[in-house]
């Protein structure tokens, strides 16, 4: 268990994590969101014990990363933004030198190392040097290099960042395997992600908690949570029908597409039953109608401006 | 093996997976012949001993050294490495000495490879070896010296030229720090011991005795404490600079 307490870091008078709490459990998968410059990768850094803390206190399974670190850092495998790595160093000898780090010895070394390399899939670039590897390669090795202890905490700074889609798709695959009885915190900024992999979100804004519950529960506080999504096949007034349903709140016409609506609920009410008998009614002409979930993204602008509004 | 150990591993593994250690190596030693033969006069002073060879040392150093202690930690906040290394179950203190070792290790291979110039003095004459082995030493401790100062400057840069040109600065400090051009320059009503323990703050003061064969433990002392001093030195900057 990872347990974070009035946490604030502070870089002179900027105060990059302010009284940040919270705690993750055993088979958590945390998202860690926020716009850029929110203090992730600062609440990852000392987590991870690279920076310490102006005040407030880190503990990993019990451990204080600031009193017991060494203890703490061998139950976290980390991977920095931007998967640093010695770039004058093959694969395979970066991954030795972790190993090694890391305190498997003799036949251990091996093991463990084809083990990774087998994990992320890295057999073709066993022998070439890092600097020569391209982006998702690279950041293969930084997964590897995180996982090389099977870690009991996993902390991933966008790991999927700068990857392409097939790439992305085997990273959520991995982290989700790996998920099982581990803590895994991810930050990212791709909103999807979270939907994806994760079991539990948190948004911060100028350093501190704006949001934190499930995916599925973030999204039911967006204002679509609930609406309907509405294209028809010809030109149709809804919003005459729709006028005496007093769930709805208002009917919205899409930007992008044409003949698309979306008719929001009020107070995220479930609308579905009554809009459909009256679509049936009415036979609106109807190519495709489904309930949105909510959308994370605009639940995400919501509160990141409430908080930068605020201040 | 410790994590020490594994650091320094990897650090002088590092050395000679670029051409830094054979480029080094190969200029350390043309250098030290050009210094010896040409400048230093060695067959035209008719004597059996290396000191036209160690007392050019202090001036090769000057430049040589902090060419290889400049990457030490700059490179490494640099590419972000740092923060991988840092995260990694390693003490600090195993890091900041395992990368000084590395390197010091690198001027003690170049140094060592100088032995051709020993066999020569040998062919020619008789001399004192033990003299000539306590020189070695003196001028690996001296290195040490350079290195310790370049690794607390490559602490403070991300810049790695930047953390060249600091320790080339403060490495002549200490060099000339002994000497009279810098004694002289102080002012009369200076009192003494100012003046005794800046002199003996100074390279030169330490390396020349050592040079001429006069082999004194203190001069020794001097250079281990030097270097414990600036790792550190090297040590608590790293601690402060970690965020930028």
């Amino acid at each position: 268990m990872i347990e974070i307490n009035n946490l604030t870091k502070k870089f002179d008078q900027f105060v990059a994590v302010d009284n940040l709490s919270f705690t993750v459990k055993e088979g958590e998968v945390l998202g860690f969101l926020g716009p850029n410059g929110a203090g992730k990768s600062t609440t990852m850094k000392v987590i991870t014990g690279f920076l310490s803390p102006t005040s407030g206190s880190v503990t990993i399974d019990g451990n204080d990363i600031s009193q017991k670190s060494l203890k703490a850092k061998s139950l976290i495998g980390y991977l920095p933004e931007g998967a640093p790595s010695y770039g004058d160093m093959t694969t395979i000898e970066f991954l030795r030198f972790i190993a090694q780090v890391r305190g498997f010895r003799g036949d251990e070394i091996d093991k463990r190392v084809e083990h990774v390399i087998a994990e992320v899939a890295l057999e073709a670039v066993r022998e070439q040097s890092i600097e020569t590897l391209s982006k998702g390669f690279k950041r293969r090795v930084g997964l590897a290099q995180a996982i090389m202890h099977d870690p009991k905490v996993l902390i991933l700074d966008e790991p999927t960042d700068g990857l392409d889609p097939n790439q992305k798709h085997h990273v959520r695959e991995l982290i989700k395997n790996l998920a099982k009885d581990k803590i895994v915190i991810i930050s990212t900024h791709i909103l999807e992600e979270v939907t994806a992999v994760c079991t539990r979100a948190i948004i911060i804004a100028k350093g501190s908690i704006v949001a934190d519950g499930t995916p599925a529960g973030l999204e039911s506080r967006s204002r679509y949570h609930q609406a309907i999504k509405v294209t028809l096949t010809d030109e149709y007034d809804l919003s005459a029908d729709l006028n005496d349903l007093a769930n709805v709140e208002t009917v919205e016409v899409s930007e992008d597409e044409r003949l698309s609506y979306t008719i929001v609920a009020k107070d995220g009410h479930s609308i579905f039953s009554q809009v459909s008998e009256i679509a049936q009614d009415k036979h609106w002409p109807v190519s495709e109608f489904h309930v949105e979930r909510g959308q994370l993204e605009d639940v995400f602008r919501n509160v990141t401006q409430q908080a930068e509004g605020a201040h | 093996m410790g994590n020490l150990g594994i650091v320094f591993k990897r650090e002088l593994m590092s050395y000679f997976a670029t051409p830094l250690a054979y480029v080094f190596i190969v200029i350390f030693l043309i250098t030290n012949g050009i210094f010896t033969f040409d400048l230093g006069g060695f067959f035209l002073r008719g004597q059996a001993d290396l000191l036209p060879f160690f007392g050019f040392h202090p001036w090769l150093y000057l430049f040589m050294v902090p060419a290889i202690a400049m990457t030490l930690w700059a490179d490494e906040r640099k590419t972000g490495t740092i923060e991988l290394l840092l995260t990694l179950p390693v003490r600090l203190a195993d890091a900041v000495l395992g990368k000084f070792l590395a390197a010091w290790v690198l001027t003690g291979i170049a140094l060592a490879l100088t032995f051709p110039i020993w066999i020569t003095v040998n062919y020619l004459g008789d001399p004192d070896n033990g003299v000539i082995l306590a020189a070695y030493i003196g001028s690996w401790f001296m290195a040490g010296g350079f290195l310790a100062i370049g690794s607390c400057m490559s602490a403070c840069t991300k810049n790695s030229v930047i953390a060249f040109i600091l320790t080339v600065a403060i490495c002549f400090l200490f060099v000339i720090m002994g000497s009279p051009i810098l004694l002289n320059a102080f002012p009369g009503w200076m009192p003494q011991i100012l003046v005794d323990a800046f002199s003996a703050m100074g390279f030169l003061t330490h390396f020349d005795s050592i040079a001429k064969g006069v082999l004194d433990i203190r001069d020794f002392l001097f250079f281990s404490a030097f270097i414990a001093a600036w790792l550190l030195a090297s040590a608590i900057v790293i601690e402060m600079k970690k965020a930028n």
